[in-house]
């Protein structure tokens, strides 16, 4: 019966992770200002400092001015911030320190819904700061195409990878320092990989090739051309990779899981 | 064949093992627990009684033996078990960024009870918890005790028959445990079942209608409190403690008494009457002592040597 493999079944899901993404909705809606404005204001003096700041000076690339060029960049990277900082700190404090996973497993639910709602509302959180940075970006006159509205789905899609990938960290942290080493070696860099701040020609070739297949990247090189009126190229292969990192590093992450807190 | 079962014992626990490594936690561990009585598993910290809670509700798998709740299968039917048991875990689990209401609000929710059938009952659980004036208040504004009720309350949004408690009254103060302890035979009288761990003695005597004493995974006694008394050793005690005490119980103590247990500092003289002991310890004014009905510690102190106490 404690054989490993028990672990490892796949993933039985439930309606019942419906009220684990309503909970976590209702403590947002509590804290709706302050939470808003540290999602929206640091990528938005990002984006003006460096769009108008650094812009002035770049020539254009790939056709397109630098601001227009970076909206689509710190779009992505904004939506992966909320992602993935729900479920690491958040998701960490609700399973270690509030207890709140524990007190949820009590009642008819199993960790498999509790992971797919955390996941559910990680990647709802990723469409909330998508839309509000959408917002922004139209104020500033751009991205004024129907086709930008694409990015709505497409950041819940991401979401749902991002926020993944960080729920197998979580449930291998050993505390707050684990956290924030992930975010330092695995999230921090695919900034810089991900073709958010400048075009990945720019890297070396065997760079690249890492590059394209990080989540960040699909999402960067399906969101900007989107924002600029254009239909991405590849975009198959881009979604086909971010679906693959939401079910295989949920199934993942329900496995260890399991491993931590059914023992 | 669930019906049936469920009839006779609202839990039944068939020689339960369940392994950390090497270390047993539960070591064939057999107990039912009937409809409408209260159940209590009594013993020090790493007795196992959590170990048996977890696998009773089926949060960890175990090694070996048999589980049956409410007539489910334990672990494959966990889920449908859990549906109709009420869980108060050792630790303040409440939600701290709700309020009072919003808490039952949410966990009924984990049920499946819409919002509109949980707001019509919450009136009802707050009364019980004597938390009425504290609807809107947040989980920080409460007392230790406050808290407590309210993860009773919340053990109760979908109207349980089964009750599972771990360590009901453990942190709380006299007042509060009282308060706790009237509550829970309320729920008795209303003919739910409650399981309950404690290391409380004075809380098994009183609450519980029998219980298992647990001792390192092993249960290693079970009747009712009066019963295991009697049965397991003298009627009264007389603790001796003070400078000397352990010299004296062992040079004096044993032609007084039937039997002496020594702990520490304390020797626990039993007795079927203590006229002589009494009378001995008045000669020796730096010796103090305590006379006393025996309780389930001293049962406990008997079957394994050591105190229950010594070992929080």
């Amino acid at each position: 019966m404690t054989n490993p493999a028990a672990f490892w079944r796949v993933p039985r899901v439930s309606r019942r992770f419906i009220p684990v993404w309503q909970r976590n909705m209702l403590v947002w809606r509590r804290y709706l200002l302050e939470r808003v404005l540290s999602n929206i204001v640091e990528p938005a003096i990002t984006l003006v400092a460096f769009g108008y700041g650094l812009g002035t000076l770049l020539p254009q690339i790939d056709g397109v001015a630098y601001l227009p060029y970076l909206a689509g960049g710190t779009l992505c990277v904004s939506v992966m911030y909320s992602a993935k900082f729900e479920s690491l700190w958040g998701a960490y404090s609700r399973m270690e320190v509030q207890h709140t996973w524990a007190a949820i497993l009590n009642a008819p639910v199993a960790i498999d819904d509790i992971l797919l709602g955390e996941l559910a509302w990680a990647a709802t959180k990723s469409v909330l700061t998508g839309a509000a940075m959408l917002l922004i970006v139209w104020a500033l006159g751009l991205a004024r195409t129907p086709l930008a509205l694409f990015v709505l789905p497409l950041s819940f899609i991401a979401g749902l990878s991002f926020s993944a990938m960080a729920l197998i960290v979580n449930a291998r942290a050993k505390g707050w320092d684990t956290l924030s080493t992930y975010f330092t070696i695995v999230v921090t860099p695919m900034i810089f990989l991900g073709g958010v701040f400048f075009p990945l020609s720019r890297l070396p070739p065997w760079l690249q090739e890492i590059s394209a297949f990080l989540p960040l990247t699909a999402l960067v090189q399906l969101v900007r051309p989107l924002m600029l009126d254009r239909v991405p190229e590849g975009a198959a292969f881009r979604l086909a990779l971010l679906l693959f990192y939401a079910f295989g590093c949920y199934f993942v992450a329900v496995g260890l899981s399991r491993r931590r807190l059914l023992r | 064949m669930a019906a049936a079962n469920a009839a006779a014992a609202a839990l039944s626990v068939h020689e339960l093992r369940k392994t950390y490594g090497t270390v047993a936690a539960v070591d064939a561990v057999s107990f039912a627990v009937r409809a409408g009585e209260c159940y209590a598993l009594l013993g020090p910290n790493g007795a196992g009684k959590t170990s048996i809670l977890r696998c009773c509700l089926g949060l960890t798998a175990y090694d070996s033996g048999a589980i049956d709740l409410l007539g489910y299968r334990i672990p494959a039917q966990a889920r449908l078990a859990r549906q109709r048991t009420g869980v108060v875990s050792q630790m303040d689990n409440l939600d701290p960024d709700f309020t009072v209401e919003e808490n039952l609000v949410v966990y009924g929710r984990y049920f499946g009870i819409d919002r509109h059938t949980i707001g019509r009952r919450i009136p009802e659980l707050l009364e019980f918890a004597s938390l009425g004036q504290k609807v809107h208040a947040r989980i920080s504004e409460l007392s230790g005790g406050m808290k407590r009720r309210l993860m009773l309350a919340r053990a109760l949004v979908n109207d349980p028959s089964l009750i599972l408690m771990d360590e009901p009254t453990t942190g709380l103060d006299p007042q509060a445990r009282h308060l706790i302890w009237e509550r829970l035979k309320q729920l008795l009288s209303r003919g739910k079942t409650i399981l309950l761990t404690t290391h409380f003695m004075d809380e098994a005597e009183r609450l519980a209608d029998r219980l298992a004493i647990l001792d390192r995974g092993h249960k290693i006694a079970e009747g009712t409190p009066r019963e295991l008394i009697r049965e397991q050793i003298e009627p009264e005690v007389v603790e001796v403690f003070g400078e000397g005490a352990v010299e004296w119980a062992r040079d004096r103590a044993p032609s007084l008494s039937s039997r002496v247990e020594i702990a520490g500092e304390t020797a626990f003289c039993y007795v079927t009457d203590a006229t002589a002991i009494l009378r001995e310890l008045e000669q020796r004014p730096g010796l103090r002592h305590l006379y006393r009905p025996a309780n389930l510690e001293d049962v406990f102190l008997k079957l394994t040597g050591r105190e229950m106490r010594a070992e929080w």
